[in-house]
């Protein structure tokens, strides 16, 4: 492995911001909070919605809501990073970092595996927290194992887009455009019931929306009932293909500076 | 008198100017509650079959939750600004001043009862184009902007008093999280005799936010509820009350003439 390798510039990076992540309470405590937050939310306020009829999700309303708000605390993951990366080329680190670095792509792989070490500690807390409020687990090892793979990949996705949008803009100020899109693909998805119980437009946009297979797929390795996995996959891989590509591109803007 | 209602006059107008000339400040709370209206009130509308729910119209029922959120960010950008003014050294300045510290505070509050006032209309526009009906009729949209207006003010008063305590824009924003959290455990997506979970429930019941969404629904979706709207005012001038004299007190350790 030569000094210069996109290996050395990427673990290089991870080290500095588990560092700065583990130095900085208030860096992780939010997006620790938020899906602790909106699972209580969703899974103690709306668990009655389980009696609506229709509703035939077997491992109940709790793994349900779990399901999304693990998807969603790994695609945040990855948004909060690019936060990070906004505020480093604010800081002029970044600047820095790409006259230094020979392989640059390694920046974009070191804010992953950053992300991907963030996310994991909220992953392990909010599974703690789930087990604890009595989710049913009705999927064996290989199907939790596919739960989880899907939100590593959608936690890549959500650092990927974010990556672009910051190497882009290179400005905090871009962190609604870093959000939003998320946070309004999340939602329109069947986040409260299952998609046949959604009615008007909806249903037709979920239909349209991948997050709702990604979804899907997660709550049927979580009952134990896996259903449309080659599909959730290949979405999954093909909106981290895309939004890798996205990343680069704005690797590639952000050089330009330099 | 007619020198301190000039005082207020001209805190209150530099706070609307102030809120006017960032973009972002006029969007986002906009925007963010009726984008969550739109979204929540078609993939929650499943729970309007729900035996016992209280209307048959989802938007109807949600259209609170926007008011309260809107808000909550009149709140942020409230404390946001005072923040700034204690940051860059203006409140020194005006301790120089003949300037009554109630005069500040109840202009700095009178920013955000505009900012609240503005985004009320605009909810109760989309609302009503969304058609929602009103079953306390005319009258009752006017005490329902009355209210709307009340609860802003809390909320705004609660911004005031952390930022005259943190002195920090950055501490303020950071309270976001914890401020929304008392909405989320409320009772804005199901009534309280809906919510399943007992801990949620009492949560629920013990947080004054839930009398002041059920004050602003019980004018939309049941007519003239006099304990609810009575229970809505009661805790938004309670909140106004206790966090105003919480902000006095820290505004006379601030305003301290030297």
């Amino acid at each position: 492995m030569s000094r210069g390798s996109s290996l050395t510039v990427a673990l290089a990076l991870t080290r500095r911001q588990v560092t700065i992540l583990l130095k900085n309470p208030s860096l992780f405590l939010p997006p620790m909070l938020f899906p602790l937050m909106n699972f209580m939310a969703f899974a103690g306020g709306l668990s009655r919605l389980r009696h609506v009829p229709g509703f035939d999700f077997k491992g109940g309303y709790t793994s349900f809501q779990f399901v999304f708000v693990l998807l969603q605390s790994a695609a945040f993951g990855g948004v909060f990073t690019g936060f990070g990366i906004a505020r480093d080329f604010e800081l002029g680190f970044a600047r820095r970092l790409l006259i230094a670095s020979k392989h640059r792509s390694g920046i974009v792989w070191g804010y992953t595996i950053a992300s991907l070490f963030r996310w994991s500690m909220v992953a392990v807390m909010l599974t703690i927290v789930a087990l604890i409020a009595h989710m049913q687990v009705g999927g064996n090892g290989v199907d939790l194992f596919g739960l989880y793979a899907l939100a590593v990949i959608v936690n890549i996705t959500g650092l990927l887009w974010a990556c672009g949008v910051a190497m882009r803009f290179r400005s905090v100020q871009a962190g609604p455009l870093m959000q939003t899109p998320i946070f309004t693909l999340l939602f329109l998805s069947p986040v409260y019931v299952p998609l046949h119980l959604l009615q008007g437009w909806i249903h037709a946009v979920a239909k349209l929306n991948p997050i709702t297979y990604i979804l899907t797929s997660g709550r049927g390795f979580i009952s134990g009932d896996p259903i449309d996995v080659a599909l959730a996959f290949a979405l999954a891989f093909a909106l981290c293909g895309g939004l890798a590509l996205w990343a680069l591109l704005g690797l590639k803007r952000a050089e330009q500076i330099v | 008198m007619s020198l301190a209602l000039n005082d207020v006059g001209l805190i209150a107008w530099r706070s609307v100017r102030r809120t006017v000339r960032q973009p972002a400040n006029v969007i986002a709370p906009l925007t963010f509650p009726i984008l969550l209206l739109a979204i929540n009130s078609n993939g929650l509308r499943a729970a309007t079959h729900l035996p016992g729910f209280p209307t048959d119209s989802f938007v109807s029922f949600f259209l609170p939750f926007a008011f309260i959120q809107g808000a909550l960010f009149a709140a942020m950008t409230a404390g946001t600004d005072l923040a700034r003014d204690i940051d860059t050294g203006f409140l020194n300045r005006l301790a120089l001043t003949p300037l009554r510290g109630t005069g500040l505070l109840v202009g700095q509050l009178g920013g955000a009862m505009a900012q609240a006032l503005v985004q009320a209309l605009v909810y109760l526009g989309v609302g009503l184009a969304l058609g929602v009906h009103f079953a306390s009729g005319v009258q009752g949209i006017f005490v329902l902007v009355v209210l709307a207006l009340t609860v802003g003010a809390a909320w705004g008063a609660v911004g005031i008093w952390i930022a005259l305590r943190t002195g920090s824009g950055e501490a303020v924003q950071s309270q976001f999280p914890i401020l929304f959290f008392f909405i989320i455990i409320s009772s804005m997506n199901l009534p309280r005799n809906l919510i399943e979970a007992d801990w949620f429930r009492t949560a629920a019941t013990l947080n004054p936010v839930s009398y002041m969404i059920e004050g602003l629904r019980s004018l939309i979706i049941e007519g003239w509820n006099t304990q609810a709207l009575a229970l809505g005012f009661g805790f938004a001038i309670l909140g106004v009350g206790f966090a105003m004299a919480l902000a006095a007190l820290e505004l006379r350790k601030r305003m301290a003439r030297t």
